[in-house]
């Protein structure tokens, strides 16, 4: 593989990514699945970036689920977006941080609209003021919480307290990426590297040291699928497409996955219980599984940041492996404590527990 | 309780509808192929299919078969290959000259020795 | 012949161009050739041997040789033409280095250029080792070694069709035309050159429109064992083995497939060349929707555009293999001379 061919396309689908004060906009499911995340995004962007990042309680779901589960339509969709620009207007905020793939995926479909159908927009505006009196301008810049990490991974290498390194042998961790497909799948250009060779979490693990996997199914679709999965007989769709990956990846013996998008991350991790449930096999090296982090995850390991305070500890696979790799000493007899010694509660199931 | 799959989960692992080159053979193929020469040459227009008396009421399309055939995905042969009246009308209409009738008849006994281990 | 000597200022020293400048000459005008790079013979100084007999495209390299191997014709290289415009009866010429030229008329004669294949993302070429071009395929028939980046022999090529062609995604909805063809061609030379290697093609439809293209396509199948399979392939990547994996559906079969390859080669479209594009923004010549010159009539009239004295020649106008292209050549060196000779 020849390198220089993909810094060329990485180089063609580059992005505006604005330095400071950004609106920052949660996702619905992240905050049950993977509720350390955004809390970590946060605490590097404010902490150890000095960035002004705000968020407004009165944001809610962007309904994106139920959109592509065909419950919610799009003018209705459209208005929920338009209240969140209301609410970064009033806030005086013009750059919108997303924190979940299907959210980014809907407001660059829905700023797109309304750039083509302009009475999209004029439509919306009157929907929003007759439902909440509020008004909006547009934002000048939208990112994925990923484009912001991506735009400052040399400065978190520079304050690295772990790299993506395997202490003992020296190797660089050998990692797969596994981009969410509404980044970049519906409109390349509005993703760091485009669509089929996205650069936005390769550029991150590059310059924390790991080795980049790059299999056949790499730009497979984790399977989520939305109604694939909304309906429990049709999850054995979602469930497939996950698994497909798994071979794929698995003669590299990876070290992790990391994934930037809510659904990819919690599908890839907890499907390998079901598939160890149903298929009676185990990926990963000593069929102990792959653990499968967000990228706020990989960030904070980085940075020093207390796995279990991350709530690495809620993946289904755990990462005690990896982390005694990367040389990060985690109690494990404190997974399930809180700072004050209370007992949290232990999910059952666990692989690699 | 049990899910509709028959397991706690209410869902399983799908079929896969791929067809993987490189995990199955060209054994059928191959017998076919040499025997009848011929077999080469159809370019999947279609005109067997269209004709073909077993397939206007049962599920037998040779222009379909043919290609399974040169992927090597036997398993929907199985059936369908035994279907075939031996009318011939295939043999009129075949633009490209295909030994069509032969072609279904070698693809049959290629099956049965498969099963036998002597391909 | 012509009894009063003319200037006629050829732009473009392929195929299109060394006919016409050769026809003119012949005919007793006195022809100027310009062509861009250092030696003329347009794409064809690439290519090994032609469709659909496999002759060697040294027989036709050398007859355009031949052919402009005439002292009416004085041949520029290392130039191009950037701009046409009228001047009373006569045509302005304008050259890259500044010069200018008077000419009585001009045909032009700027080719097409090959679709660069980087731009189809999903197949990888510049990133895989083993994805190549139609015309990266002809180098090593040149140099008499199909192999591998690494040297190993391949035992399994696809070739895939419509590579920027027939394709909104990169802006072109024109076929080629060419490309069906040449995938048969060069399947069948690999087939022979390495009997042991499969191939397989990768179509969406098989144009064979040319005389003697589907007896070529019947002969690729009948005694050349090369496989067809219907389908854009949507995705190359590598395995771990850095084998590449396709991933296409078998439209016959009405399923998805995936095969694993030691070689991909896309059958690379034609565009409109970049110096003809320059030519034609610089001259303000009309352009069609698939962006190569427009011509005055599309029946009647495809060797016109709408600059008096002005002809066109060739790719210039719309892909077209070399049969063709000789015959526009000849066709535009007729209306040049009646030209000539009428106004």
């Amino acid at each position: 593989m020849k390198l220089e061919g993909k810094k060329r396309v990485w180089a063609e689908y580059q992005k505006e990514i604005p330095d400071d004060h950004f609106f920052y906009v949660r996702s619905c499911i992240r905050q049950t699945f993977f509720a350390g995340s955004e809390q970590t995004f946060l605490k590097i962007m404010r902490d150890d970036l000095g960035k002004d990042i705000y968020e407004d309680p009165r944001h809610t779901t962007c309904t994106g689920i139920g959109y592509h589960g065909d419950v919610v339509p799009f003018e209705t969709i459209q208005t929920v977006v338009a209240r969140h620009f209301a609410l970064a207007t009033e806030a005086g905020y013009k750059n919108i941080a997303i924190s979940c793939v299907t959210s980014f995926g809907i407001y660059t479909e829905i700023l797109e609209t309304w750039k083509h159908f302009p009475e999209t927009l004029e439509k919306t505006r009157e929907n929003l003021f007759r439902a909440t009196g509020r008004v909006f301008d547009l934002p000048v810049s939208i990112s994925h919480a990923s484009d912001i990490i991506y735009k400052f991974r040399d400065e978190i290498a520079r304050k690295a307290k772990y790299n993506l390194v395997d202490v003992r042998s020296g190797k660089p961790l050998k990692v797969v990426e596994h981009i969410g497909c509404h980044y970049a799948k519906m409109f390349p250009k509005h993703g760091i590297g485009g669509a089929e060779f996205p650069h936005v979490l390769v550029g991150m693990i590059e310059s924390w040291g790991g080795d980049v996997i790059d299999y056949p199914e790499r730009r497979h679709c984790c399977g989520f699928g939305f109604r694939q999965y909304l309906v429990q007989a049709n999850r054995g769709y979602s469930l497939s497409a996950s698994r497909k990956k798994f071979e794929s990846m698995e003669p590299y013996r990876p070290d992790f996955i990391v994934a930037n998008c809510p659904g990819c991350a919690m599908f890839m991790d907890r499907w390998q219980y079901t598939l160890k449930e149903l298929d009676g096999i185990t990926y990963g090296s000593n069929e102990t599984g792959i653990p499968t982090l967000t990228y706020e995850e990989m960030a904070g390991l980085i940075l020093g940041y207390d796995p279990w305070e991350m709530g690495m500890q809620y993946h289904n696979v755990q990462s005690l492996g990896l982390l005694k790799k990367m040389g990060i000493t985690a109690d494990p007899a404190k997974r399930f404590l809180t700072k004050d010694g209370s007992r949290l509660p232990e999910p059952a199931n666990l692989l690699n527990s | 309780m049990n899910g509709s799959a028959g397991n706690k989960f209410g869902f399983t692992v799908n079929r896969s509808r791929l067809i993987d080159y490189d995990a199955s053979d060209r054994l059928v193929r191959d017998y076919v192929t040499l025997r009848e020469p011929s077999f080469r040459l159809c370019f999947a227009c279609g005109g067997c299919t269209a004709t073909c008396t077993a397939g206007q009421h049962a599920p037998f399309n040779l222009r379909r078969m043919n290609t399974f055939i040169r992927r090597g995905e036997i398993e929907p042969l199985r059936e369908e290959v035994t279907r075939c009246m031996l009318c011939g009308k295939c043999l009129l209409v075949c633009p490209r000259g295909v030994n069509t009738r032969n072609v279904v008849s070698l693809a049959a006994e290629a099956i049965k020795k498969l099963d036998r281990n002597e391909l | 012949m012509s009894t009063v000597t003319k200037h006629v200022v050829v732009a473009g020293g392929g195929v299109a161009g060394m006919e016409a400048a050769g026809a003119l000459a012949e005919l007793g005008h006195r022809v100027t050739l310009i062509e861009k790079e250092q030696k003329p013979g347009g794409h064809l100084k690439q290519w090994h041997a032609l469709f659909p007999d496999r002759r060697p495209a040294d027989d036709v390299r050398k007859y355009l040789s031949r052919r402009i191997d005439n002292r009416n014709i004085k041949l520029f290289t290392g130039i191009s033409v950037e701009k046409v415009r009228k001047q009373g009866h006569d045509l302005h010429i304008e050259l890259s280095d500044g010069s200018a030229l008077t000419a009585d008329a001009a045909i032009i004669a700027t080719g097409f250029d090959l679709f660069d294949a980087r731009r189809k993302e999903e197949y990888g070429y510049g990133i895989y080792d083993n994805v190549i071009t139609s015309a990266g395929l002809e180098d090593m028939f040149n140099a008499g070694r199909i192999t591998t980046a690494d040297g190993r022999t391949p035992s399994r090529i696809g070739l895939v069709h419509c590579v920027g062609s027939r394709d909104e995604k990169v802006d072109n909805n024109h076929c080629s035309k060419v490309c069906c063809v040449t995938a048969v061609k060069q399947a069948i030379e690999v087939r022979q050159k390495l009997p042991s290697c499969e191939v397989f093609c990768f179509y969406m439809d098989m144009r064979m429109y040319g005389p003697y293209y589907e007896e070529l396509y019947r002969e690729s199948q009948e005694v050349h064992n090369v496989n067809y399979i219907r389908g854009k392939v949507s995705e190359a990547s590598v395995n771990i083995n850095n084998r590449l994996v396709v991933k296409v559906e078998d439209t016959l079969a009405g399923r998805p497939l995936r095969m694993e390859l030691d070689m991909l080669v896309l059958m690379v479209g034609m565009e409109m060349s970049q110096a003809g594009t320059r030519l034609a923004e610089a001259s303000a010549l009309g352009r069609g929707i698939n962006r190569f010159l427009e011509t005055g009539d599309h029946h009647y009239g495809n060797n016109l555009g709408h600059v008096k004295g002005l002809f066109y020649a060739g790719t210039c106008t719309a892909p077209m293999n070399i049969t063709d292209t000789i015959s526009h050549a000849r066709a535009a060196v007729t209306e040049t001379v009646r030209y000539l000779t009428t106004r």
